[in-house]
Order: structure tokens, then C-alpha cells, then sequence
């Protein structure tokens, strides 16, 4: 990099068009988000986590089509184990995935359900079949699922203690848990904005009073004050209106985070040479905030949205874990985790964890994603 | 400096009026009260409660007088000592006395831990920079950072039974749970102690060792550390001599977030490990429409939480003279 500097680019370098370009000539001409781009692209375990990012989020969107079986509806097989899925049938020959039909037997002796397996009965197991009919989005009625075992039943994490497929409801969670982060971020971003680039812009007594503002509800603990808040939604409320009033709860104590950045960068940018030119200029406060302020802190901001997300998410995990924030008929992992809130019911049924490991990978897979973000976003690396 | 501490205290009284006043107001607000459960628990169960009963209930609980009238008497009566009545009948002064002591003490040893474990590691981390112990230390306190306590909390639970047949929820085991103070019991004790600690403690750790080694980076490739190499000083002389103290003062003003971050973590992380702290205490106490219970703990929590930025924010005068003088100045 530092060889390719050395020489400066030609300078009738804007009117060549694009491939007729050296390569060095153009990573003097490359905007500052293709520069960006180019250095996320190096940082393989954040390009890898943002595939799997967009993955997870496609799925949430049409969990419908991916789940086998519908969030809420029995499979009759009630604190079932995964079921097994086997390749070879009782001769040994390799016959492609399928499942035995499963009957849940009382041991007389423990008094548990056993599931034995019918070998006689077998299910293949088959891709694009018709199954549960839903409606996407309230809008396309259709019954194809992205896998099934027609009569029999392929449950790929286990069973609650109703007989619900959890997989089918950990990917049914994924909408409500995953947007949480989105849309609560979007709104802290809201807030984060106004209240920090007020502060930042105007200065004064303005910042003043914002900045203390920001720092006393930065002073109290967080966790606390969003159960004091979750549990004053009414219990009769129907589902939406829990989901919006969790997700606004939450950013009411997230948008510090992302004022504070607001703020500070604004300081920093009002100083430069660039920013007092336009405005000796006579531009007008609208357009020195839209065409010199805001292009030099988007990226920023961008890194700490992505950084913001993740703990959204796990805020609502955390309300729901208790009890406060979405609460059944609404499935999120956290609604689900209640599940494997005492040791008994660990040990009893440990596949009530796999909403954890899913919550895990998420949070993981966003940070890693941030953290190329950042260094991506980094001019001086 | 006496000065600088007056002006912080007039700051933190009014944050803590404000707070008060907030957490107070909040609680009031859904609709009906406590009052009203009684009656319709008492209507389902068969009995016909009249209007004068209501009256009277409502009279007893003070429910019947103006929000701001009951602020102050409950603010007067926290500065008392004296926190009224929880909906169970008890008085909320034993409810969270029995509390509070391990409260505090659970939180106060995640500071230290934290501390204990976040310098030193994070110190080694910097001057070994790219070594395997570097890494090793980076993934642990990446995975701190990212995965909450409760859900670390759970998995240990259900690998420590599945391991070593371990229950390790709560303080102490059956046995010893009304036990006299023993030997036996204090290792019961200790025994339970390090996985709730550990819990509660990894988060913070890993912010601690991350801030420590960045700050620690940047003072190491600096030129007075170069001069002071040439010249012959001993490298573990010239690192505690210069740097860290420098990289210290980040880390000091950090116990102002750390502290409320270990009591808010503790709520959740309490619930799973069944720990007898105000975290579970406070989430029964909401879910029930208790509010001279909740409103109590949460103001107490938040006592805590101002405290030590408060602390902090001392400690940060009496070791750099800068933020005396440039606060003093004005």
C-alpha cells in the first residue's frame, strides 16, 4: 500500500472511464465506501459472519417455508428428544434421510415417556413438500414446507412440554427476536440523532443539559429499569402491541449509547478547516449538516448500529427470559428460553437450550461483522 | 479538591431527587393498584368486599392521597429507614435486609475479580502482543463481552450436573442451607460461590482486559518508553512505573459503568443460579404490582449505581491532578 502511494494518480484520472484504469489508479479513484468495502472484504471471519448474517435474517423473514411444522401446532409427542434421522435402512443399504414413525411408551418402572421406534414404518424424508398450510406474510396461501416426512415426523431439536417442534419455533422466534434489534436500533437511532446532534451541533447550554441527561441514565442500571418499564404493559394487550411497546422500552435507554457517538463526532467534524469554509461560505445549517457533517460521520455511525443490534436483541432475551417483555401465544428465543430457566428442566430435556446456542452464534456473528466494520471504517489502519 | 467534591455531591442529590422521583412515577402508573388485586383475589374466592372495605384499604395504604404527597412520605420514610408494607404483609425493611448484605457483596466481589484478573491479564496481553497467551486472552474476554451472563449461567448449570452430578445453584447446599456457621459451611459456601462470581464477573473482566491492553498499546509505542529502554531502565520496572499508571486512569473512571453493569447483570444471572439477592426479589415484586417493594429495591439499586460513579469520579480527582484543577477552575 504505502509502495502504491508514492506516485500520484493522473490528473485527468476522473474523466477516463472506469476499466481503462490501472489498478493503482483505482484505489486513488475508489469512493470512500468502496475503500471500506475493500478492506471488510480482507477480514474473512467478518465477511463469512455477515453471509451468515443476511442468511440468518432471509430465514426470519420466511421462517414459514423453512419451519416443517407450524410454531404453535402439536406434534402429539410431548418433551420428545431429537428424532433420530437415519441414512441406511435394517439391511444396511443406503436409502437417503428418513425417520422411523415414534411412539412415546410409559416405563412402568420410571414412570418417563420413552419414544421407541417402529421399525417398520418408515418416512422419507422429502424437500418442497405440502404440508401445514400458512399464509406468508397474511398474504400467499400455500402449504409448501422446505422439508417434511409427510406422516411422519422429523423433530430436529425436540419437543416442548406441549408437543410444539422446537425447531420449527426457535426459526419462528427469529422474526420477532431478530427484528427486535432492528427496529429498536432505528429508533435509539432516531433519538440518538436529535438529542446528540443537537448537542453537538448547537453546543452550549443545549449540550449542557443533553450531555447531563446522557450521563444520568447512563448512571442507573440498565436491566432494572427496563423491568420496572416492561411491566407496566398491560397482560391483555395483544401481541403487536407488546412487540412495539418491548422494542420502544428498550431504546429508551439505548439511544445514549449512540448519542454520546453523535455527539463527540460532531464536536470533532465542527472544527475542522472544511466545515467552517462552507459555513463562511454562507451554507445554511441544513446544508452543512446534510452535505459536509453527515458523509463524515455515517460510518461511523454505521459501526455502531451493528454494535447496537446485538445487545438490543439480547435485552428482549432478557425481558422475555423474565417474563416481562413478549410473553406466549408471541414466540421469541427468549420466550422460549423460559423454558430452561430451572436445572431440573435442563437435565430433564437439555435440547430446551438450543434457543441459547442460536441466541450465542447471533450475538457472535454480529459482533465479528462489527468488528470488520470497524477496522473496515478505520482510515488510519 | 474540597471544592470539586462539593460540586459532585450537589450534582449526585440531584440526580438521586430526579431518580427517585422517576422510578416513583413509573411505578404509579399502571392501572389499579394494589388495592384492587386484593379485591378481585378476595371477589374470586367468593367474598363480597364493599365499597366502604375498599375505602378503607386504600386509606391504609395511603392510596387515596395526591402522587406528589406520597412521594414525600415515602421518601421521608426511606430516609428513616422505614419502607412501608409489601403486599405480602411483611415489612420491605426485613425483605431486603435479608438481601442486600449478599447484593452488595456478590457485586463488589465482581468488582474485585474483575480487577484482579482484568489488569494483570490485560497488561500481559499488551506486552506480549500476537503470543498465543494473547489470543487465548482475547477470545475469553471476546466471549465475555458478546454472550450475557444468564445464558453462560445456564450452560454451566446444566454442563456442571451433566459433568460432575453438581447442583450448583443457590449459596449453599441443603445441608447446610440453616446451618450454624462451620468450617464446613463456609467451604459449602465458597464451593457455590465461584460459579455465580465467575458469571457475573466475565463480562466486566473481558471490557477490562480489552480497555487495559489497547490504552497499555498505545503508551508502550511511545517515545518516552523507547528513551527510558535505551537508557537502560528494566522493563518490568519502566511498565509499572509509566505506563500502567497512565493506562490506570481509563480504568478508574470505568467503575462507574462497571458497577451499575454488575448489578443490572446480577438480575437475570440471580434468577437462573437461584442466588438470594434483589434481583429475583425485585422481578416478584413487579410481576405481583408490589410497588412499595419494587420501587424500593429499584431505588436502592440505583442508590448503589450512583455510588460508585460517584467513588470513581473521586478516586479520578485524587489521582490526576488535571481533572481537580480544570473542574475547580470553573
Amino acid at each position: 500500500m504505502s509502495d502504491e502511494r508514492k506516485s500520484s494518480p493522473s490528473p485527468t484520472l476522473a474523466r477516463r472511464k472506469k476499466d481503462e484504469l490501472t489498478a493503482e489508479e483505482r484505489f486513488f479513484a475508489a469512493s470512500q465506501w468502496e475503500l471500506m468495502w475493500r478492506k471488510f472484504r480482507k477480514h474473512k471471519l467478518a465477511l463469512a459472519s455477515g453471509v451468515v448474517l443476511i442468511f440468518l435474517y432471509a430465514i426470519a423473514v420466511t421462517f414459514e417455508f423453512w419451519a416443517p411444522y407450524g410454531p404453535i401446532s402439536e406434534q402429539g409427542l410431548i418433551n420428545m428428544r431429537p428424532t433420530r434421522i437415519h441414512f441406511r435402512n435394517e439391511e444396511g443399504k443406503f436409502v437417503g434421510p428418513f425417520v422411523y414413525g415414534i411412539e412415546q411408551v410409559v416405563d412402568m418402572e420410571t414412570f418417563k415417556r420413552v419414544p421407541v421406534e417402529d421399525k417398520d414404518v418408515t418416512y422419507p424424508i422429502r424437500f418442497f413438500v405440502h404440508a401445514e398450510p400458512y399464509k406468508l406474510w397474511g398474504l400467499f396461501e400455500t402449504d409448501r414446507h422446505f422439508f417434511g416426512a409427510g406422516e411422519g415426523k422429523v423433530l430436529l431439536v425436540g419437543t416442548d412440554e406441549l408437543g410444539r417442534d422446537l425447531f420449527s419455533r426457535i426459526l419462528a422466534g427469529s422474526r420477532i427476536s431478530l427484528s427486535v434489534g432492528v427496529v429498536g436500533v432505528a429508533i435509539s437511532l432516531v433519538l440518538g440523532s436529535f438529542f446528540g446532534g443537537i448537542a453537538g451541533y448547537y453546543g452550549s447550554w443545549a449540550d449542557l443539559i443533553i450531555s447531563r441527561a446522557i450521563e444520568f441514565i447512563g448512571s442507573i442500571p440498565n436491566l432494572p429499569l427496563w423491568m420496572l418499564l416492561a411491566s407496566i404493559i398491560p397482560l391483555d394487550w395483544p401481541v403487536v402491541r407488546v412487540y412495539f411497546m418491548t422494542t420502544i422500552i428498550i431504546s429508551l435507554l439505548t439511544w445514549v449509547g449512540l448519542a454520546r457517538v453523535v455527539r463527540s463526532l460532531l464536536l470533532q467534524l465542527r472544527t475542522m478547516d472544511y466545515v467552517k469554509a462552507a459555513q463562511l461560505a454562507g451554507a445554511s445549517d441544513m446544508r452543512l449538516i446534510i452535505d459536509h457533517l453527515l458523509p463524515g460521520m455515517l460510518s461511523y455511525l454505521i459501526v455502531q448500529v451493528t454494535i447496537a443490534i446485538p445487545n438490543t436483541i439480547l435485552a428482549e432475551t432478557a425481558l422475555s427470559f423474565l417474563g416481562l417483555g413478549m410473553r406466549p401465544p408471541a414466540v421469541s428465543w427468549g420466550v422460549l428460553l423460559r423454558a430452561a430457566q430451572n436445572v431440573q428442566n435442563i437435565v430433564l430435556r437439555p435440547w430446551m437450550l438450543a434457543p441459547a446456542i442460536v441466541v450465542i452464534v447471533t450475538i457472535f456473528v454480529f459482533n465479528f461483522v462489527g468488528d470488520g466494520l470497524r477496522d473496515a471504517a478505520d482510515p488510519y489502519k | 479538591m474540597i471544592n470539586y467534591l462539593i460540586r459532585r455531591l450537589g450534582t449526585t442529590l440531584i440526580t438521586v431527587l430526579v431518580l427517585s422521583y422517576t422510578i416513583f412515577a413509573i411505578v404509579q402508573i399502571p392501572p389499579g393498584d394494589a388495592v384492587d388485586r386484593q379485591v378481585r383475589l378476595r371477589q374470586t374466592q367468593g367474598d363480597v368486599v364493599t365499597r366502604e372495605e375498599i375505602e378503607t384499604l386504600r386509606a391504609q395504604y395511603g392510596l387515596d392521597r395526591p402522587i406528589l404527597v406520597r412521594y414525600y412520605q415515602w421518601i421521608r420514610g426511606f430516609l428513616v429507614g422505614d419502607l412501608g408494607r409489601s403486599t405480602s404483609g411483611r415489612r420491605v425493611n426485613d425483605l431486603i435486609a435479608e438481601r442486600l448484605p449478599q447484593t452488595v457483596a456478590l457485586a463488589v466481589a465482581g468488582l474485585i475479580i474483575t480487577y484482579a484478573i482484568g489488569i494483570p491479564v490485560g497488561i500481559y496481553s499488551a506486552t506480549h502482543q500476537y503470543s498465543a497467551g494473547d489470543y487465548i486472552a482475547n477470545s475469553i474476554s471476546f466471549i465475555g463481552m458478546s454472550v450475557p451472563g444468564f445464558l453462560i449461567g445456564i450452560i454451566l448449570l446444566y454442563l456442571f450436573y451433566k459433568w460432575f452430578g453438581l447442583s450448583i445453584g443457590g449459596f449453599f447446599s441443603v445441608e447446610y442451607k440453616s446451618a450454624p456457621w462451620s468450617w464446613a459451611r463456609l467451604q459449602d459456601l465458597i464451593n457455590h460461590l465461584w460459579v455465580p462470581l465467575f458469571v457475573v464477573a466475565v463480562g466486566s473482566t473481558g471490557g477490562l482486559i480489552r480497555t487495559m491492553r489497547a490504552t497499555l498499546l498505545d503508551e508502550l509505542s511511545k517515545q518516552y518508553v523507547m528513551t527510558a529502554r535505551a537508557k537502560g531502565v528494566p522493563m518490568r520496572k519502566l511498565l509499572l512505573k509509566y505506563p500502567v499508571r497512565l493506562a490506570l486512569n481509563p480504568i478508574i473512571a470505568s467503575i462507574g459503568h462497571i458497577f451499575p453493569y454488575l448489578l443490572s447483570g446480577q438480575v437475570v444471572i440471580a434468577i437462573v443460579l437461584n442466588l438470594p439477592v434483589l434481583g429475583p426479589l425485585l422481578n416478584t415484586a413487579l410481576t405481583n404490582e408490589d410497588i412499595a417493594l419494587s420501587s424500593s429495591i429499584l431505588l436502592i439499586q440505583s442508590l448503589l449505581a450512583v455510588f460508585g460513579t460517584v467513588v470513581s469520579d473521586v478516586l479520578l480527582a485524587v489521582l490526576d491532578p488535571r481533572i481537580r484543577f480544570e473542574r475547580g477552575a470553573h
